[in-house]
């Protein structure tokens, strides 16, 4: 067991009063598991992955990642976690726009302190493997959306997490795209043995799940594997 | 990589946005530097006319006018010569010179003539016009140039050395000045009878288009013994700094020399000291006019920086950026932004101050490179003041509200 939710429960206060965006959610994810959150838009399936890790703090309930609780540790031990811990992938690739494409890969080991020369080679290993080592010195601008989002995904390997939380990372690509990424999602999965935790409204990629969790009004409908 | 290098790289790849932000910073700086290189060449010309001028500062008898002075009638008021030893032993700084003389009208033959006793080390010093007559090899500094104390302008530390007045001037030897040396025809190795008693005049001085040049000068203590005066003088002329002078000279002296009158000579150095003051006043006004200015320019630019980079902001501290990191990227921007608009600031205001010194304030200004420093320091305190606000607000944001899909 790498991650596991018990009876999380986050509320919003709203104008017509309390919302539950988490209603007493609870699962649990095993090492090397692919797990694809599905759910109806305002389901709760993002504030799911970005309560994981600190990113929105819970209401109640707990979380525990690799046998620690880590939803009542201090900020800064969480930004420790997801600075070793975590990869994070998004719909909108979030490239830092006047950085190279290996200067973007570089940052999460910059966060590290990883020396320049290690920085450089792990980089340039990690394009290598996602094909990107000719477009190496190009601006984010000058790569097309497909390969943005293959740089986001090196950039979240690069520094070897045990997790990757990818939120919509097909969300704005097209089928043929979607699925070079989820293909390249499944591999980073099955070689590197690295949890993956992906949100999706897609069906197809939901397929590519081993284990599938379901969201609709804030609470798990469907959770098999 | 490093975060410094993301901060240069980020401020490379945005020129324009570098120079927008560098403007207001840099002519703030540039304004300072320029009114200042200026008005510090301006006090050190006048501070050194003031010193060709010679003493700017009478010490006369109570009751006794200028007028008296210069006429130097028969019965002019004298005060005591134990006055200079007040002066002397005093811990008034700001004292560059001093000067006691006695001075009268006498006949020369048929001639009248201005006698004048002086002390003449002193003489010499206080008087750099002599010394380019080739009296002394003394060099005399503008007294009120800035950086320097008043006990350093002739290059002596030893204040009670400095004052010592020194009598080498031998007695029987006179010196005379240009005009009364024509009218009486009088040579250097010439001898002269003034009051019966024979004089021979060792040098004739240069014209120096004062009072002096139609002076006879002897020895004090002749001239006092001479005219039946002893232990009396009519004045003591004094060098002080100017700037020691605005910072109540006259009235620390009219404290110890209590029955005497103080007064400064000629206009040259209140207007100074009015100059001085009105710069001093305009500068710091500008100071405060740049520190908001300035500090409000770079703050508008580090906030829409912010603004700009809000996703940048939240996917570094989704990957786990310490809020200290967004602040030392902030804060290293600002650092960098002061530095540079110093330098340019100085630069600007440099070249502004050689170019237009010459036309506005009739000068030759050049560099004032203590001033780089200055600037330097002042566009740091300024942009990093500015910046303040808007990357605490940076640190604060809430990653996930930045990374909201479009």
């Amino acid at each position: 067991m790498i991650l596991q939710g018990e009876n999380i429960l986050k509320q919003y206060q709203h104008d017509r009063g309390i919302i539950n965006a988490l209603d007493h959610v609870s699962f649990t994810v095993n090492n090397g598991d692919f797990v694809t959150v599905t759910g109806p838009s305002g389901s709760g399936k993002s504030t799911l992955l970005l309560s994981l890790f600190g990113l929105i703090r819970l209401t109640s309930g707990n979380i525990i990642f690799e046998g620690h609780r880590i939803d009542n540790i201090s900020d800064r031990k969480l930004t420790d976690i997801r600075k070793k811990s975590v990869g994070y992938i998004l719909q909108s690739f979030a490239l830092i726009p006047y950085l190279t494409t290996i200067q973007n890969v570089m940052v999460p080991l910059m966060l590290e302190k990883i020396s320049g020369k290690e920085q450089v080679k792990r980089a340039a290993e990690i394009l290598d493997y996602i094909g990107l080592s000719d477009r190496m010195e190009h601006l984010p601008r000058e790569l097309s959306a497909g390969q943005q989002q293959r740089v986001a995904i090196a950039r979240s390997i690069v520094h070897k997490p045990r997790l990757i939380m990818a939120d919509e990372p097909t969300g704005n690509l097209d089928p043929a795209l979607s699925l070079e990424i989820l293909e390249f999602l499944k591999k980073i999965n099955q070689e590197n043995k690295i949890t993956i935790i992906m949100v999706t409204h897609s069906p197809v990629a939901a397929g590519y799940g081993t284990m599938k969790l379901h969201l609709n009004e804030g609470k798990i409908v469907i959770g098999k594997s | 990589m490093t975060i410094s290098k993301l901060v240069l790289i980020e401020l490379w790849k945005r020129k324009s946005q570098l120079i927008t932000g560098l403007l207001a910073i840099t002519l703030g700086i540039a304004v300072i530097v320029a009114i200042q290189s200026v008005s510090v060449v301006s006090e050190q010309n006048v501070a050194r006319n003031l010193d060709n001028l010679g003493a700017n500062i009478l010490v006369l008898p109570q009751g006794a006018s200028i007028d008296d002075y210069y006429t130097s009638d028969i019965d002019a008021p004298t005060l005591p010569m134990d006055y200079v030893e007040r002066i002397l032993t005093s811990t008034i700084s700001g004292v560059d010179n001093m000067s006691p003389k006695l001075t009268r009208r006498v006949k020369v033959g048929e001639q009248s003539v201005v006698l004048t006793g002086i002390l003449p080390k002193s003489e010499i010093a206080s008087k750099p016009l002599w010394q380019s007559s080739g009296l002394t090899g003394i060099e005399i500094k503008a007294a009120c140039a800035p950086g320097q104390t008043a006990n350093q302008s002739h290059g002596m530390e030893d204040e009670k050395l400095k004052r010592k007045a020194i009598d080498t001037l031998n007695s029987n030897d006179c010196i005379a000045g240009s005009q009364v040396a024509k009218r009486l025809n009088l040579s250097a190795k010439k001898p002269i009878s003034i009051l019966g008693k024979e004089f021979n005049v060792v040098k004739i001085l240069s014209e120096t288009g004062t009072v002096d040049d139609d002076r006879i000068f002897a020895n004090l203590k002749d001239v006092q013994r001479l005219l039946g005066i002893e232990n009396q003088v009519s004045a003591i002329e004094i060098m002080g700094c100017c700037n020691a002078i605005s910072d109540g000279l006259l009235s620390k002296l009219r404290n110890i020399l209590p029955d005497t009158r103080v007064t400064t000579i000629g206009q040259i150095v209140s207007t100074q000291i009015e100059t001085n003051q009105l710069m001093k006043k305009v500068t710091l006004v500008m100071l405060i006019i740049i520190f908001f200015v300035g500090g409000i320019s770079i703050g508008n630019f580090i906030w829409a920086n912010v603004n700009e980079r809000k996703r940048e902001i939240g996917i570094l501290r989704m990957m786990g950026a310490e809020r200290r990191t967004i602040y030392k990227m902030f804060l290293l921007k600002a650092l960098i932004l002061g530095i540079a608009g110093g330098i340019l600031g100085f630069l600007l205001g440099t070249l502004a101050g050689v170019i237009l010194g010459p036309y506005l304030a009739g000068i030759i200004v050049k560099p004032v490179y203590i001033y780089l420093l200055w600037s330097i320091l002042l566009s740091v305190a300024i942009s990093l003041a500015g910046s303040l606000v808007p990357t605490y607000l940076a640190a604060k944001f809430d990653p996930h509200s930045n990374l909201q899909e479009d």
